[in-house]
């Protein structure tokens, strides 16, 4: 497979399970929360290297998982106190990823890690970064990653997709049907920062954010089935991927940043154009109002 | 230690620590208001977008220059306020996700415009990196002055307006009724805030800054009620914690200061959440545990007399069954026991209490308060008052509602049978007897 | 047989404002019992705390002489309005079968007849042809039928509804009666927080008159009297003489 190509595929799949995971996000009004959880995953993962000695992705996994709880926990028991809920957030994630900049500057140095590379993700290095099993080379280390996060994904929202809609619906209702509503949150915090982490390496953690939020915000101006809105979030990021990848290219800059751009003007066309929730179809609608009014 | 003390003498670092300390001040306290107004992240989303704006300036300018740096982030700041507001009006997107999009995709393109401009330069891209996560080293003495003139005059303005800042902030429509041009004053509180945002960002960065604004003021609230402490607190926690994140990175190679500063910031948080005196934990905790004291004496008070009343033979109750009665956890029981007994309101002989007449004095007021607040909620809105439990006094209504009160407590079957002989004897509550 | 329903000395407090105080009742089968009350009065908070929504200081409570968790598809909850994400993106019939959802299971999909009862319950609430419409494009008596449809589907044999007429149109009014007396003709038990006290002596066979305490519970013949609801309502009653002897008027013709 081309070098083109590997890059690609691994954007694709960053898209895939953000978008995915992020329609939920975007749906239960929590998009600050993985704004929060994709800042502090780094401490996770410098957490998970001191801890481990070394880069494996499964340590760097385990980690995020890890911190994407507590934060969650912190900003829970914060809001219990009485903190408001975005001070809480505010305080909470800037406080752990301050840390893990800190701890990376004071002994990441001599190693891959490096904090423009957190921040931004090195997707060019991707395809050499191999994974080796009894010497046969099966590919980038990070499409593994991303696949087999992508594959959980995938299957913990088929398995329980009842339970993820009628939790970000009617979570009272939800609790008097005898559905575990915390347990599903903690759930879909974890998926969360699985996909953070495993994002990282390409794309850095401010503009998983991107892909997080702005596909699954973009399907919801285009449709008024849930279930539609997944596959559009998930086309959608693939496609800003895509186009992301391409310009980057043509004008020399930063891949993760044209892809988190392609992102905002994708949302900006459906902003005005989508004939459902978009500026042009209200404008439609009320004209067509309108004429119906004359007519009659 | 040493070398850290030498540094003080170094006039570049007072400079710097001079700005610094005036930013802090600044962010902490218009922080407070955006704290207030519930913008905590609209701040953080201003933060961000503020890096394709000095990406720009940079651009169009040539070389670094804090005073287009300031403009260029202040205007995409402003712009990114405006999208977001949009944004939530004109579509189903809610406010959350709006800032979530407008944070991301112009940070993106911010960094888009970055590489490029990496890319294209030599040398003279020096200075945008610093804006990321900061580094107060990077600044210059002309860099000082502005950014220390802006805190002053924000400073200034907070001083002159505060009453109406106040006032908007809390209830605008009253603003507004009393004649308060809010749309004005709210745009000039934006436009602070933007400004506070941008002066500190090439000291904390971008990602950082949000923190700033949040962090001193949701700190400075756990010490005081009344704003104007608490907006002047925010500021002196803003401004120690820029200092001595600023100190530390100054004197350590190749630490960003926006991480040590907020770092600084969050542990006077924290150290407030637990200490402080107005809503902190240790004080919450100390008073929980005076209050489950005394609720489990009152408890076991009500209690006996309840038994009191409902036997009318038995004045002897076991232990057992007052403490069945309600419900008073295992580790207070010896304690009431102990308490009750020694301020000689109840009797103890093998496990069984009864009450003493002092007892019963106190038994009755507690029920006869208890029940009366009791029947005043089931019928609080025909009251003029509206108590609380803590605040509720027979002697806060007027003579008719006391009246009506006392009929409905006798309406409901809830009038205290056992009266106490000194109240029998001295006819002190005379509305009781009148009835 | 056990009770649909049996409430003993329950008691709740909200940040030490007791909102509750030993209510305790017995609900007999196949009836319609109204709980009647003044606003705060604790009518809201005694069905969430029933359904587990809300902690209880003390007190217990027995579904069919069982536990809540153990009986919870025999029990269905048509909560107030305002809870729900209206933009969420969902229609009428999606709402409906997620009443199902108790029926079908963990990690399972809906079957065709789940989907065929969902769509039986919006035809009985008469919402049939709005069943691709997307919830925040139906009116709020519309909205109103869909939840009941939604409650419906759960094909429980006690109900919970949480003030079900307020700010409904008078086709809706219509048809929640005409559902909840059907609902009794097929032997279920229904709990209703009633508002509206003209209604009362013609919806409810029993009627739970509530201000913190239970102020009296029974038959609406025996219990719906102006004595009772005198000490429900305290003073406010004023304007009630006159209108039980208005009912029987038009009753009688």
């Amino acid at each position: 497979m081309s070098y083109e190509a590997w890059i690609l595929l691994t954007a694709s799949l960053v898209g895939a399970s953000c978008g995915l995971i992020g329609s939920f996000l975007v749906l239960r009004k929590m998009a600050m929360l993985s704004d929060a959880i994709s800042h502090s995953v780094l401490l996770g993962i410098v957490g998970a290297y001191f801890i481990s000695q070394s880069l494996s992705g499964v340590y760097m996994l385990i980690g995020a998982g890890i911190v994407g709880l507590l934060t969650t926990l912190f900003v829970q028991l914060l809001s219990d106190k009485g903190v408001q809920s975005d001070a809480a957030i505010g305080v909470v994630f800037t406080f752990l990823f301050a840390i893990g900049v800190i701890l990376l500057s004071l002994y990441g140095g001599n190693v891959h890690l490096d904090v423009e590379h957190a921040l931004m993700g090195e997707i060019a290095f991707i395809p050499w970064d191999t994974l080796e099993i009894n010497g046969v080379d099966i590919g980038p280390k990070s499409v593994w990653m991303l696949g087999f996060v992508l594959v959980i994904n995938v299957l913990l929202t088929i398995l329980f997709y009842k339970e993820f809609k009628i939790s970000a619906f009617d979570p009272e209702m939800a609790l008097a049907l005898g559905i575990p509503v915390t347990f599903f949150h903690y759930l879909q915090m974890t998926m969360l920062s699985l996909t953070t982490v495993a994002s990282f390496d390409s794309v850095g953690a401010i503009l998983v954010v991107a892909m997080l939020i702005v596909p699954a915000a973009t399907a919801y101006l285009l449709t008024d089935r849930l279930i539609h809105m997944l596959w559009m979030s998930i086309a959608i990021g693939v496609l800003s991927a895509f186009i992301g990848y391409y310009s980057a290219s043509l004008f020399n800059v930063s891949i993760s940043g044209a892809m988190a751009t392609a992102t905002g003007i994708l949302f900006a066309l459906a902003f005005i154009f989508s004939p459902l929730h978009g500026l042009l179809g209200k404008w439609l609608a009320q004209k067509n109002v309108r004429m119906e009014v004359k007519k009659g | 230690m040493k070398e850290f003390f030498l540094q003080f003498q170094d006039p570049n670092t007072q400079w710097v620590l001079f700005g610094t300390l005036l930013l802090g001040l600044s962010s902490g306290v218009l922080g407070s208001f955006a704290l207030l107004r519930k913008q905590s992240l609209i701040g953080d989303a201003m933060a961000h977008a503020a890096l394709p704006g000095v990406c720009i300036a940079f651009l169009l300018y040539g070389s670094k220059s804090l005073f287009w740096f300031i403009i260029g982030a202040a205007i995409s700041g402003f712009i990114s306020t405006w999208l977001i507001h949009i944004i939530v009006k004109k579509s189903r997107i809610k406010e959350d996700s709006a800032i979530g999009i407008v944070l991301s995709v112009f940070f993106g393109f911010g960094i888009v415009l970055l590489t490029y401009i990496q890319n294209e330069s030599t040398g003279n891209k020096s200075g945008l990196d610093d804006f990321i996560f900061g580094q107060a080293a990077s600044l210059v003495k002309s860099d000082v002055i502005l950014i220390s003139t802006i805190s002053v005059v924000l400073l200034l303005l907070t001083t002159l307006f505060y009453k109406e800042f106040k006032i908007i902030t809390f209830d605008p429509s009253f603003a507004k009724g009393i004649g308060l041009p809010v749309k004005w004053f709210d745009s000039i509180l934006i436009i602070m805030i933007v400004l506070a945002v941008v002066i500190g960002l090439q000291t904390v960065g971008v990602i950082l800054m949000a923190a700033m604004l949040i962090t001193p003021a949701i700190a400075a609230r756990y010490w005081t009620d009344r704003l104007s402490f608490m907006i002047i607190l925010a500021g002196l926690i803003g401004a120690f914690s820029g200092g001595v994140g600023t100190l530390i990175s100054t004197t350590t190679k190749g630490l960003p200061t926006g991480p040590l500063i907020i770092v600084a910031a969050t542990s006077i948080f924290i150290l407030s959440l637990i200490f402080g005196p107005k809503k902190g934990l240790l004080q919450a905790f100390i008073k929980h545990l005076k209050l489950r004291k005394k609720t489990a004496l009152n408890q076991f008070l009500l209690s006996l007399y309840d038994l009191n009343e409902q036997s009318l033979h038995s004045k002897l109750f076991s232990e057992i069954e007052v403490f069945e009665k309600r419900k008073i956890s295992k580790s207070l029981q010896q304690y009431v026991i102990k308490e009750l007994s020694n301020k000689g309101l109840i009797s103890v002989e093998d496990g069984q209490v009864s009450l003493t007449d002092k007892g019963l004095e106190a038994a009755y007021e507690l029920v006869l308060n208890h029940r009366l607040y009791e029947t005043y909620l089931m019928h609080e809105l025909e009251f003029q008052e509206v108590m609380s439990h803590k605040e509720f006094s027979i002697s806060l209504l007027t003579e008719k509602e006391k009246q009506k009160l006392y009929q409905l407590l006798e309406l409901h079957g809830r009038k205290p049978v056992l009266v106490p002989n000194s109240l029998r004897a001295h006819k002190k509550k005379v509305f009781i007897h009148e009835l | 047989m056990a009770h649909p329903l049996s409430v003993e000395n329950i008691t709740v407090a909200y940040h030490k404002k007791p909102v509750l105080q030993e209510v305790s009742f017995s609900v007999p089968e196949g009836k319609l019992i109204g709980i009647i009350g003044p606003n705060g009065a604790g009518k809201s908070t005694l069905i969430k705390t029933i359904l587990g929504l809300i902690p209880k200081a003390s007190g217990s409570i027995e579904f069919f002489g069982d536990t809540y968790k153990k009986q919870i598809k025999r029990i269905g909850y048509v909560p107030q309005r305002g809870t729900v994400d209206w933009d969420f993106p969902t229609n009428a019939l999606d709402v409906v079968t997620m009443g199902r959802y108790g029926h079908i299971g963990w990690m399972k999909r809906p079957k065709k007849e789940d989907i065929e009862i969902a769509k039986a319950c919006l035809k009985k609430v008469g919402m049939l042809e709005y069943a691709n419409r997307q919830i925040s494009q139906l009116s709020g008596g519309q909205q109103q039928r869909v939840f009941l449809a939604r409650a419906l589907a759960q094909d429980a044999d006690l109900y919970f509804m949480d003030e079900p007429f307020v700010g409904v149109d008078a086709a809706t009014e219509k048809a929640i009666v005409t559902l909840l007396n059907e609902l009794k003709e097929r032997g279920k038990t229904v709990l209703v927080v009633h508002h509206d006290l003209q209604t009362v002596k013609e919806y409810f066979d029993w009627v739970l008159l509530l201000n913190m305490r239970v102020i009296a519970y029974g038959k609406t013949e025996e219990v719906f009297n102006l004595e009772n609801l005198q000490k429900t309502y305290g003073g406010k009653l004023a304007f009630l003489e006159e209108r039980p002897t208005l009912v029987k008027e038009n009753r009688s013709v």
